[in-house]
């Protein structure tokens, strides 16, 4: 192990302990909240970027993930009254299913018919839930939160935790992916599929892998949504908001290391907590939109571009 | 039997107008290879333009649609131009980063209309609005009437245009070879650029038949991207013809399973036969590529 992983180890350790000890230090459920939705976003984009960033199919179904995901755990709920960490495995499976799904779209699809279809997709999924009276159909459900578990002494600061742990895990995956030869593979065939093909890249089940992880972990990410809101309806659980926020996070923190979409999660996240308290959320979401189009004109790779630009420039000047 | 038949008739009216609100994207899309997301976003902005000329200043909705032509086609130049220089001249990558952008134009437009005309639902006013044509027991509303008929109308002078015209045979050639033309000394980047104006300008009519045909809400572009994108897919990229054949069959389509399901189905019709249509068919019924 290299003194760099040794690092990021402890730096992720550290995170959690953090998180864990933080309702001890802070009374205030609202910060909570917040962070709890920040959070969400990370590991939105990081999954997003596994294929958006590495293989470069821009994937606007993040939405239907995540809708999967939250009505996953409320089927469960309500069927079972399965807790919490069976709700979450559940939504990793079938966010793997359905990732194995548009996966398999990527053997038709490429560049925007990709793209299209993935709404495409959203929209279908969308309107089948809307017609499924077991999960409340258009109206919603209401979720009644179970009693909290032992360690915690509220049920926001668990969910918080929880998510923390999917930030932690989806990082791990998305380093190890990077810099193994999965990742390599995937930046081939995002260059040149046919070239990679060519090459003896196994582009398909790559492509599938890639599908596959990011959609497990955006389905995690939404499953435990419904409790933190205690209520669950389709037209906000499969909102195209998700979509194009975390597409805008990814692109503006740069899909070339996993740093990036983490670094525009966590800037955009809090930006738009921040423009939603103050202003309004409208305001909110032409920030979003209008950085997004800004960064992907100017600063096509990103702020991990621009900072590698600028590290580059010095390490010029100095030499 | 009868409701069958009522629905059959009012699919084709209705097909014909989703025909008019994908001739642009046929263009951008089909022609051009430009991956117009933002299209109906274009498309609902249009409307809201005609709103606001009918509401304010009592114009007929139509002339309206006409008026703000011109504006629409400047706009359209000044896209496209846009667009070129920053991902098509640079080539690498343009794709994600084209689709993003586009994408990201679309978002924008929706939050101006709902920052300037909220999120409720306006409609236009017209005298051909609220009545209806009787034959026998059907009964036809007549705003799809108008709608019908004026969208036929631009589909036929759109397709005599790309086809008769020197410039419509010369956006055509563009999307056929591009190399070619600009060895025979022609500017491909010109050419493209005009045709962008007229898909955009052609949203002027096609704005105000949208909020003709029904009330418009700034997020109604979401439902659009499964009409317009699935009417051009299926259309066969760019074919004229094809657009107004597979608008009909959207539309026959969409009538029939609201007749029988229900209205909470309509959303997902379009996508639902665009999705088919990628996963079997994705050249279309009229491709211009095999």
């Amino acid at each position: 192990m290299n003194r760099n992983s040794i690092a990021f180890w402890i730096g992720a350790g550290l995170f959690l302990v953090v998180v864990a000890l933080l309702p001890q230090l802070i009374r205030n459920e609202y910060p909570f909240f917040a962070a709890y939705v920040i959070l969400q976003f990370i590991v939105l984009s990081v999954a997003w970027s596994i294929l958006g960033g590495y293989a470069g199919y821009v994937n606007f179904g993040t939405s239907a993930f995540f809708g999967v995901g939250v009505y996953t755990a409320v089927f469960l709920f309500k069927a079972t009254g399965a807790p919490l960490a069976v709700q979450l495995a559940a939504a990793a499976a079938v966010g793997a299913l359905l990732g194995f799904a548009v996966g398999l779209l990527t053997l038709r699809m490429q560049g925007i018919f990709f793209s299209i279809a993935t709404i495409a997709l959203t929209i279908v999924i969308e309107t089948s839930v809307t017609n499924w009276r077991f999960v409340g159909g258009a109206a919603g459900i209401q979720m009644q939160r179970p009693a909290v578990m032992a360690p915690f002494d509220g049920y926001v600061q668990m969910l918080v935790f929880v998510q923390a742990l999917l930030v932690v895990l989806a990082i791990v995956i998305a380093r190890y992916m990077q810099s193994s030869w999965i990742g390599r593979g995937l930046q081939a065939l995002k260059d040149d599929e046919l070239a990679a093909e060519c090459t003896g890249v196994p582009t398909l089940r790559l492509k599938v892998l890639a599908c596959v992880i990011s959609g497990a972990l955006m389905c995690a990410a939404g499953a435990p949504a419904a409790m933190y809101l205690q209520y669950a309806d389709p037209s906000s659980a499969f909102n195209l908001n998700y979509s194009v926020s975390v597409l805008a996070m990814s692109l503006i923190g740069g899909t070339a290391h996993w740093a990036g979409p983490v670094i525009g999660a966590i800037l955009l996240g809090t930006t738009q907590q921040l423009l939603t308290v103050t202003i309004s959320s409208e305001v909110n979401l032409l920030v979003l939109g209008i950085m997004l189009v800004v960064f992907v004109v100017a600063a096509p790779e990103g702020l991990i571009g621009l900072i590698r630009k600028a590290s580059r420039k010095r390490a010029e000047r100095e030499a | 039997m009868d409701l069958l038949l009522d629905a059959v008739v009012i699919g084709v009216l209705l097909g014909c107008f989703y025909a008019a609100v994908s001739l642009g994207l046929s263009v951008s899309f089909g022609l051009l290879d430009v991956p117009h997301v933002a299209h109906p976003a274009f498309l609902v902005m249009a409307s809201y333009a005609v709103f606001f000329l009918n509401d304010r200043f009592d114009i007929d909705p139509l002339l309206a649609g006409l008026m703000i032509t011109p504006l629409l086609f400047l706009f359209g130049l000044v896209a496209y131009r846009l667009y070129y220089e920053t991902f098509e001249k640079r080539g690498s990558d343009a794709g994600v980063r084209g689709i993003a952008f586009f994408f990201g134009v679309a978002f924008i437009i929706e939050v101006l209309i709902i920052l300037q005309f909220g999120v409720d639902q306006r409609s236009v006013t017209a005298t051909y609005i609220g009545k209806a044509w009787r034959i026998g027991d059907m009964r036809i509303p007549l705003r799809l009437l108008v709608a019908f008929a004026v969208a036929a109308g631009l589909t036929i002078l759109l397709s005599l245009y790309l086809s008769k015209t020197f410039m419509g045979r010369a956006i055509r050639a563009v999307a056929q070879d591009q190399e070619a033309l600009r060895l025979m000394g022609a500017n491909p980047v010109k050419i493209k650029q005009w045709a962008f104006g007229i898909a955009t300008a052609v949203l002027g009519i096609a704005g105000a038949l949208l909020i003709i045909v029904a009330p418009v809400d700034p997020i109604l572009d979401r439902a659009y991207i499964g009409r317009t994108f699935c009417v051009v897919v299926m259309a066969g990229l760019g074919s004229m013809t094809g657009t107004l054949i597979a608008a009909i069959i959207l539309g026959v389509v969409e009538t029939i399973v609201l007749t029988l399901f229900g209205a909470s189905w309509a959303p997902a019709i379009s996508f639902a036969m665009l999705l088919g249509v990628l996963a079997i068919r994705p050249q279309g019924l009229f491709g211009r590529r095999s």
